[in-house]
């Protein structure tokens, strides 16, 4: 399309880079690849969109109306942390034999782990990446899994329901069907025996002024993990050394990988639920809260909830909150080497909130709560008893104890005030989100940038610190708790009777063609759910914006400078969980 | 003063040993209310308002489980009739995520299909226990088990359930789903009536054993023991082993593309300038992110300094 077409149709922003925009739809604005660039620089410095919250590709192999010269479509969301409200969608449509495009990471540093993974699923490259490898999946992987033409090991049909299973479903074990009875699918005529793995990955090394004073010191790289108690699952850190001080690190993901994205494309709409629990293990409620609200956008009328389920998402979200905010202080904790000991004392209040979702949705952790249009089950008097029974007189409590025990402790000062130094600038640019942004003094949070559900009515604050350090992360973490304690007595006291599903609940959803992107403000930050619908059963694409993934962008530039046992702590503070890390 | 945080932190350990006996005195014989004997042992129930230790002694203690507890299916069968519930209509096989439910829909010699299921398996080994299938059962034939106690030896068959190992009897349900068997006793009636109609003779075998048993606690004992596990399941021939590989596409296999070291996209537009050697991810240099760290803590020492609380950093 030519600069006056574009003109002509009224496309947004079209006319500010010349033929940068070439084409509209519903859901964001395409744009020409050679331009991205530039396009993307104007909006930053000119509309203000200063924040990449998402950036994904779709492949559209098959789809209805597109053609091997748009197969691909990188996706990415922006936002304003100044200015709040809806953001906007870039695309770009990349042909099938040639599927590059400039990265983005000199204007947004945030994209680099989210291209990095879109090159690892689709084999997309990012022409300008600094270090553009796989990082889910290990080198010598063969293929690119989320394309669609990529069948895994077990793959037995396209979509579920699988046709074997009734009414004739005899059963048959799985390992049978392929070689070696194992998940293992090798291409033809490979030998894993002489299969040469590339070079180690090694950290770029950064200079920052050390001051090693006398001491003559030497370079060394120290692996970090997997198996090392202090990176809170199995994660690992490259880490170059100069003496103890740290100059450059590498993260390295994907242990616990299971492409999550590829299942829930070949699951149903509603079968997505449970397997959303399993992201972030330790805040189910919210990964199901921002799964249904972002197919809810597709549904019409019947993805509208009512009042009562409403009031139970929001409570059942800020009781996650807590929770994992209890969890994430104890752990800090663990990492300063007062193992488990505080650890156990802040979770104890998570075990009587555990038992309260234990009994309304039948598991405490795997919660599978939320349904399209409300929720699954309602609370009877005695639940909401218990529960206003440890809003009202323990939550409080617990946080001031705390408070009293750790605020001021000597170890947790020396340890993590100044330390893992990120600047406000620096927070935004890397998309770092949650708690990780506001304790960098950016006020940005999602539920009041973009009011989702009904969090337009309860009173609360933002919280805020300045420190821009680990210390003032640990603050903010609190000062959530507090406002979640808030939130819940103000929900508690409003909770109306009523419905709590918006029809019948159905096994089958009817979603309409389209794109939706829903997110919520999740205890680690903006959990995203981009979903793309071909009017079908199942999800065409199912992605999800990982706050604890996105936050490790900030990893390497918050070690830079400080001593290898910071790294611990850092990481710490990132508050990471690996099950959404590597998805 | 150094030394204080220790002693405030074992403060904390000894004033949680006080709770812990004071609970204790303060619910003379035990700190538990409504505690259950049972021959697995005791069942709890923990109490909001305990300050003392929140700890249970499993498996001497238990947790009593609420009544939506969901762990692996089971199916619910007629204790008078000893017919199963389940129609074989595959509903559940159709929602469960997983696709852990396998069911062979009964036949007659004709080969027209009865509703009811000739086999039944669940993986619980692959199970994620969702509970789906229960809640969309319409027939309310299958339900979640409480039994959580399922170690085995071997995945296969020894967490494979077949139709004998997951049925249990309408009582059983009645002991776990007080509530909701209380609420669907009319909609119980109505079906009873109804099911006298088309009323069934031949009762599955198999079904005797477990039907013996006395309805279950709220720890349920395992089905299994009474109804060895036969493997009837009639297995396909598993497929040649050379074909999958034969079948395969290929596609990319090096870990790098080609193309990757190939020309940048031509643009008419010089890229934005690449930030120095030695300058953060938003261009702040690193001299400068120094700096600012150490304002950070000069600053946070004198706050620490007015409010006459300094610390040593
Ligand atoms: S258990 Fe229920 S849903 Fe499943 S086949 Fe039987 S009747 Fe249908
Ligand atoms: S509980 Fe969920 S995973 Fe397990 S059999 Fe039922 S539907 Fe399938």
């Amino acid at each position: 399309m030519s600069d006056a077409i574009a003109e002509t149709t009224g496309l947004p922003y079209a006319d500010a880079v010349p033929g940068a925009v070439v084409d509209a739809d519903e859901y964001g604005i395409v744009v020409n690849r050679d331009k991205l660039v530039e396009f993307a620089l104007h909006l930053r410095n000119n509309e203000g969109f200063d924040y990449l919250s998402s950036l994904t590709a779709v492949d559209y192999l098959g789809f209805e109306g597109r053609t091997p010269e748009d197969r691909f479509e990188v996706v990415y969301h922006l936002f304003s942390t100044k200015k709040g409200g809806d953001g906007i969608v870039l695309k770009v449509r990349l042909p099938e034999n040639d599927p590059q495009l400039p990265s983005l990471t000199l204007v947004y540093p945030g994209a680099d782990l989210q291209e990095r993974e879109v090159y690892d699923f689709y084999g997309i490259v990012f022409n300008g990446h600094r270090r553009l490898r796989r990082i889910f999946l290990w080198d010598g992987f063969n293929g690119y899994p989320m394309r669609k033409d990529w069948k895994e090991a077990y793959y037995e049909e396209e979509h579920k329901p699988y046709k074997s299973r009734w009414p004739k479903g005899h059963y048959q074990w799985a390992e049978d069907r392929v070689p070696w009875g194992d998940n293992i699918k090798y291409p033809e005529g490979w030998d894993p025996d002489t299969f040469v793995p590339p070079e180690p990955p090694l950290p770029i090394i950064h200079e920052p002024p050390a001051d090693a004073g006398h001491i003559k010191t030497d370079r060394i790289v120290v692996n970090m993990g997997p198996q090392h108690p202090s990176t809170h699952g199995v994660f690992r850190m490259i880490v170059a050394l100069d003496g103890e001080t740290i100059v450059g690190l590498e993260p390295e993901c994907g242990y616990l990988h299971r492409n999550h994205e590829k299942i829930g494309e070949r699951n149903t709409w509603l079968g997505n639920i449970p397997f959303t629990d399993r992201l972030d293990y330790l805040s189910s409620m919210s990964n199901n809260f921002g799964y249904v609200l972002a197919v809810e956008k597709l549904m019409g009328d019947r993805g509208k909830p009512p009042e009562r389920a409403e009031y139970l998402r929001v409570i059942m979200a800020e009781l996650t909150r807590i929770c994992n905010h209890m969890w994430s202080v104890g752990f800090l904790l663990n990492d300063l080497g007062a193992f488990f000991t505080p650890a156990l004392y802040t979770i104890e209040e998570r075990e009587l909130i555990l038992d309260l979702f234990e009994a309304v949705a039948g598991s405490r952790m795997m919660c599978n709560y939320m349904r399209f249009g409300g929720v699954a089950r309602d609370v009877d008097e005695e639940w909401l008893q218990r529960c206003r029974d440890i809003v009202f007189n323990r939550l409080e409590k617990k946080i001031d104890e705390l408070e009293t025990y750790l605020t001021n402790n000597e170890i947790l000062l020396t340890r993590c005030v100044g330390v893992g130094y990120l600047s406000p600038e620096d927070a935004i640019a890397l998309s770092a989100c949650g708690p990780m942004l506001r304790a960098s003094g950016v006020p940005y949070d999602v539920r009041r940038a973009r009011p989702y559900s009904i969090y337009d009515r309860f009173d609360f604050n933002v919280v805020t610190d300045d420190g821009c350090d680990v210390y003032a992360r640990y603050k903010v973490r609190i000062g959530e708790m507090r406002e979640s304690v808030k939130i819940l007595k103000q929900a508690l006291d409003q909770i109306p009777e009523g419905p709590i599903m918006n029809g019948k609940p159905a096994y089958v959803t009817r979603v309409q063609k389209g794109e939706a992107y829903g997110a919520v403000e999740g205890p680690k930050g903006e959990l995203g759910f981009y979903v793309v619908s071909d009017g079908s059963d199942n999800p065409w694409r199912y992605h999800i914006r990982a706050p604890s993934y996105i936050n490790l962008n900030t990893l390497e530039p918050m070690t830079i400078g400080y001593k290898v046992a910071d790294s611990v702590v850092i990481l710490g503070a990132i508050d990471i969980v690996l099950g959404e890390t590597d998805r | 003063m150094f030394g204080t945080g220790i002693l405030k932190g074992l403060g904390v350990t000894l004033k949680r040993t006080v709770a812990t006996f004071v609970d204790d005195l303060a619910r003379v014989p035990s700190r538990y209310t409504s505690v259950l004997e049972t021959s697995q042992g005791k069942i709890l129930r923990q109490p909001t308002d305990s300050r003392g230790i929140f700890t249970i002694q499993y498996p001497e203690e238990r947790r009593q489980l609420p009544e939506r507890f969901r762990y692996i299916p089971m199916l619910v069968y007629e204790e008078d009739t000893g017919e199963d519930r389940c129609t074989a209509c595959g509903i559940c096989a159709k929602v469960c995520p997983p696709q852990c439910i396998w069911i062979v829909r009964d036949q007659d010699e004709k080969g027209k299909p009865i509703t009811r299921p000739a086999e039944f398996y669940i993986d619980a080994s692959i199970c994620m226990s969702c509970g789906f299938c229960a809640e969309y059962c319409p027939f309310d034939a299958i339900k979640m088990n409480h039994d959580y106690e399922l170690a085995t030896y071997d995945r296969f068959p020894g967490l494979i359930f077949n139709l004998q190992e997951l049925s249990v009897p309408t009582s059983y349900y009645a002991a776990l789903y007080p509530k909701e068997w209380e609420a669907g006793a009319e909609a119980r009636a109505k079906k009873a009536a109804r099911a006298k109609r088309s009323a069934r003779k031949k009762a599955p075998a198999g079904k005797a054993t477990a039907a013996e048993k006395p309805a279950a606690q709220a720890v349920a004992e395992k089905k299994k023991e009474a109804a060895p596990a036969p493997k009837p399941a009639p297995e396909p021939a598993p497929a040649p082993k050379a074909e999958p590989r034969a079948k395969h596409a290929g596609g990319h296999w090096s870990p790098i593309p080609e193309g990757y070291s190939g020309p940048l996209i031509e643009s008419e537009l010089p890229l934005p300038p690449v930030p120095a050697e030695g300058t953060s991810p938003s261009g702040v240099p690193w001299s400068r992110i120094m700096k600012l760290r150490e304002q950070q803590l000069l600053r946070y020492r004198q706050r620490r300094k007015a409010e006459g609380k300094e610390v040593k950093l």
